[in-house]
């Protein structure tokens, strides 16, 4: 098998190749089919201070509970207005904001489903290889109870690091902060 | 049978804290990763089509009115999984400073001049046999504030999605005979020698082209799709 080539970091000047202003909004202008949601927070470091540097991207599967890979051999409807990619920036006091679809569920092992959830990766000066989590919806606890990807995690308070909390706004918007280290310290996955 | 990952790939990576980088220091997590299931939401991942990249998003040289200052060179190789089978149809996003040492970006205040003619950002897909290739300018080498005297040896940023959410990989690209690569604790940040030596680019008289620009070679390694399935 032949050496992977090594992540190195994306380092302080990322926006000069990756900026992607239309990946913040997934709905395509609205186009998609779904609810539309917001996916808003703040990426913070090991002393609290925000990240202003940071590019967060996701990946989920459309409202139907489909991705748009081949990979997905679910006979569930497409969504041509739906790629389920998002990319964004933090801003100076490192918050984000995504424009996106509420996922369906999708399987996990065997035919269970996971509750539904959208995956993040974390890029950043200071960060030598991204960091992956998922973001879940606080407002489905019965779904994350059951969720065999949060249910890898011991401890419970990691565990809650994942819930996105409902913000009272139109449209539903969900706030998920991104700790990097220390109190709070989200849950990253190695996978 | 579903065709899941390898997790020994992780282990050619650098670690997240590596106190030589000092931006390490209170951003890497303290928590050891969590071990999950490879599930449909990872062995899935972003498609590009080809169609998203126009022909002159490769050539980091015809991007404005006039050409940029600085030795042309052509970058080219094949992205290829473990196997070393192809991965066609993939994006690629690179960007680099310009000959002089300096980036187009608001936070870069190294003291050298910006050139008119040089955006430093460009995109292509592979093709069917995994290659790609760029024509750009050789990024100059830049100071920065991680110790004393630091400065960043010459290199081309690399991004790449590869076929699923696990390929992902964000790179840099070296350049071969650099004696500031031994001083870069970004570089030596990848604990194995042979995983080290994949980033450095390699001189090509196949890729050289005569009366042009001196050509190099740098293959990149995605682990995911085509690993060998194991039985789940």
């Amino acid at each position: 098998m032949l050496i992977p080539t090594a992540s190195q970091t994306v380092g302080p000047f990322f926006a000069v190749g990756l900026t992607r202003p239309e990946l913040a909004d997934l709905t395509h202008a609205g186009k998609a089919k779904g609810e539309a949601i917001v996916i808003e927070g703040q990426v913070r470091d090991g002393e609290g201070a925000p990240v202003p540097d940071a590019m967060l991207e996701i990946w989920q599967a459309n409202a139907a509970g489909k991705y748009a890979h081949p990979e997905d051999r679910q006979e569930k409807p497409a969504d041509a207005n739906f790629v389920g990619f998002g990319r964004v920036f933090t801003d100076r006091q490192g918050r984000y904001r995504f424009v996106t679809i509420r996922p369906g569920a999708v399987p996990g092992c065997g035919n269970a489903l996971q509750a539904p959830h959208i995956a993040m990766t974390v890029f950043a000066r200071g960060l030598l290889k991204h960091l992956v989590t998922r973001i879940y919806f606080a407002d489905l606890a019965a779904a994350n109870e059951a969720d065999p990807v949060l249910s890898a995690i011991d401890d419970p308070a990691a565990r809650q690091t994942l819930l996105a909390k409902p913000v009272n706004s139109t449209p539903s918007a969900y706030r998920f902060d991104v700790v990097l280290q220390g109190e709070g310290e989200t849950a990253f996955f190695d996978v | 049978m579903t065709a899941t990952y390898p997790q020994e790939a992780l282990s050619a990576h650098p670690p997240y804290r590596h106190l030589a980088y000092g931006s390490t220091a209170k951003r890497s997590p303290d928590h050891p990763l969590v071990v999950i299931p490879q599930t449909l939401s990872e062995l899935t991942g972003p498609v590009y089509g080809r169609d998203s990249v126009a022909p002159d998003d490769s050539d980091l040289t015809r991007q404005h009115k006039a050409a940029p200052i600085g030795e042309r060179i052509i970058v080219s190789g094949r992205v290829l999984d473990q196997d070393g089978r192809p991965v066609p149809d993939t994006l690629l996003e690179v960007w680099q400073a310009n000959a002089a040492g300096r980036y187009i970006h608001k936070v870069d205040q190294h003291d050298a001049p910006l050139d008119p003619n040089f955006t430093g950002s460009g995109r292509c897909v592979t093709d069917a046999e995994g290659r790609y290739r760029f024509i750009s300018i050789k990024p100059g080498a830049y100071p920065w504030r991680n110790h004393p005297n630091a400065w960043r040896p010459p290199h081309i940023h690399f991004s790449l999605f590869g076929p699923s959410f696990l390929t992902r990989l964000v790179t840099q690209m070296y350049f071969p005979g650099d004696p500031l690569l031994a001083l870069d604790p970004i570089y030596l940040s990848v604990p194995d020698e042979a995983a080290r030596r994949r980033l450095v680019s390699s001189f090509d008289i196949e890729t050289t082209q005569p009366e042009f620009a001196l050509g190099y070679r740098f293959d990149i390694i995605l682990w995911g799709r085509g690993a060998t399935p194991m039985e789940n």
